[in-house]
């Protein structure tokens, strides 16, 4: 498969990624749409002599990656919204004890069960914590088959240089479609662990453990983290652009959704609107400063998301007032077209954009 | 240059499989191109259907609204994609399956007997096959002899047996359009 070109599903193409990434184990239970996923890993990670299992719940799969990520093997979770609700308590525990893993979302339609339709609707569960307490996750967005085997490999670097979880945005489309993909030779990045459980032969015990009774001590780790989560802000931002140089309509969208909104720009653009677009790669550290000096040459802002507003608060945060900033999305499951896009371009460029 | 492609049918008809092929046959010819399935609770008998998009360029979108070519392999498909045909596209019909004349006259609607013909070549499951072939000869979106050798990816090594078979309808459904 090496320097070929394939033709692979979403879903797959994370899974071989992980292969290639050096995922010794992983742990899931299946959901739709990201079943495929497991269902690759169940046949490739044995032929690896890797370790596949199919735990008893999604609970019991987040707390599997918790004690194995500790032994400082690199290790994977995956599952879909309602999924990754239940893992939450888990990947706060992860996150406090600073240990390095992959969790896998590939977004459905919620609240509750809602339905397995793609969505962007839990931005705000991925980005803003999730689980309990001040903890940050690095989340990355991709928006094609191939980016989602290039974050998946960076996934895992990034994991073991901060000791921190990562998360794997998608959606219901990325993880079901089939684009051509390439895996490219390289040597998994090798971090050393001092910190792991793997038998103390000797050496003073290493303690994973997110329980600090002590106030003092508690407030002193929380620092520890604020002070890796900034350092992170500050070299682990990510994201593309399009035709944004001269854009007056500056469309903000992540994943899928920045894949239509590209269509949408050069519709727009026929239309002799000078839209633009940014795409968030990283979601956590989001692109801030980059949004903010693209906003200003533009005259107005338009966020699109499968959601009813989630990244455009921080979109909005970014911008801090000094331009208007719009919002589409649709929900549930349903995905615009870019027709659709372009035509709230037009309308936000017949508002803001003086002739 | 950019083609975009709805097939749709029953399950069970392999209009995911005709598409994954067409998606294959694009890549190996050196374009860029994108396979997306509806995937509803679907089962066999159900409706499916997806969405193959062939381009010179980058692809932004996978999600098309307005199809340069239509495959409709039965009637709910005719009747839900028909519509969405861009003006001067394409619309292939299974005929076999469905017995009414399409609405547009802004289009090209060919009527292909697939099923018929697939059940005349003793396997009434290569009718996507037979549309496949039907397809390629009226577009040129790829040569037949890359579909043969798309075959040899998408099928298991123990289902090579079928490939005769498969290029046969394939061919037939070439040949049943040809002008």
């Amino acid at each position: 498969m090496l320097g070929e070109k394939v033709l692979m599903k979403g879903n797959e193409a994370i899974g071989e990624a992980a292969i290639r990434a050096g995922c010794q184990l992983y742990f899931a239970y299946p959901i739709t749409p990201q079943s495929e996923l497991p269902q690759y890993l169940a046949r490739r990670m044995p032929e690896e002599g890797r370790v596949f299992l199919q735990a008893e719940s999604e609970i019991a799969a987040i707390n599997m990656v918790y004690g194995a990520a500790g032994t400082g093997a690199r290790v994977m979770t995956s599952s879909s919204s309602p999924g990754i609700s239940l893992k939450q308590e888990g990947i706060s525990y992860i996150a406090g004890a600073e240990l390095p893993c992959v969790i896998v979302n590939i977004v459905r339609g919620g609240p509750g069960l809602g339905g397995i339709q793609p969505a962007q609707s839990d931005y705000f569960q991925a980005t803003k914590g999730g689980g309990h307490g001040d903890y940050r996750l690095i989340v990355l967005a991709p928006a094609s088959v191939q980016e989602m085997v290039d974050l998946t490999i960076l996934a895992f670097d990034l994991a073991d240089q901060y000791r921190n979880p990562v998360m794997i945005l998608g959606d219901g489309v990325l993880g079901q479609m089939m684009e051509p993909v390439e895996f490219k030779d390289f040597e998994p990045v090798k971090i050393p662990k001092p910190w792991a459980t793997t038998g103390r032969k000797g050496r003073e015990k290493n303690i994973i453990n997110s329980l600090y009774l002590d106030p003092t001590k508690l407030e002193e780790h929380n620092w520890h983290l604020q002070a890796k989560y900034r350092e992170i802000a500050e070299k682990e931002v990510r994201y593309d652009t399009y035709r944004s140089e001269d854009a007056e309509v500056l469309v903000v969208a992540y994943g899928i959704t920045a894949r239509i909104a590209r269509t949408a720009v050069d519709m727009a653009r026929a239309q002799g609107i000078a839209a633009g677009l940014l795409r968030p790669i990283t979601l956590f550290p989001f692109p801030t400063e980059a949004i903010a000096q693209a906003a200003e040459g533009a005259k107005a802002l338009l966020t699109v998301e499968l959601s009813a507003g989630q990244m455009v608060e921080d979109v909005r945060l970014a911008v801090n007032g000094k331009r208007p900033v719009y919002f589409y999305g649709r929900t549930g499951g349903m995905m615009p077209t870019p027709e659709e896009i372009c035509r709230e371009i037009v309308k936000v460029a017949g508002k803001e954009v003086a002739e | 240059m950019k083609q975009e492609f709805i097939i749709a049918g029953f399950g069970g008809q392999g209009v995911l499989l005709l598409g994954q092929m067409l998606a294959y046959a694009g890549m190996l010819e050196g374009k860029q191109v994108s396979w997306m399935p509806s995937y509803g609770p679907e089962m066999r008998g159900g409706t499916a259907n997806c969405t193959v998009v062939i381009s010179d360029e980058e692809i932004g979108s996978p999600v098309v609204s307005q199809p340069s070519c239509v495959i409709a392999l039965n009637l709910p498909s005719l009747d839900k994609f028909e519509p969405m045909v861009k003006p001067g596209g394409l619309l292939l019909i299974n005929s076999s399956l469905v017995d009414r004349e399409p609405r547009r006259d802004d289009i090209k609607a060919v009527a292909l007997p697939a099923t018929e013909i697939a059940s005349e070549l003793g396997n009434i499951r290569v009718t996507n096959m037979v549309a496949l072939g039907a397809l390629v000869q009226l577009t040129g979106i790829a040569s037949f002899s890359t579909l043969e050798e798309v075959l040899k990816k998408v099928l298991p090594e123990h289902r090579h047996s079928l490939i005769p078979l498969n290029l046969q309808a394939i061919q037939r459904g070439a040949q049943e359009v040809k002008a």
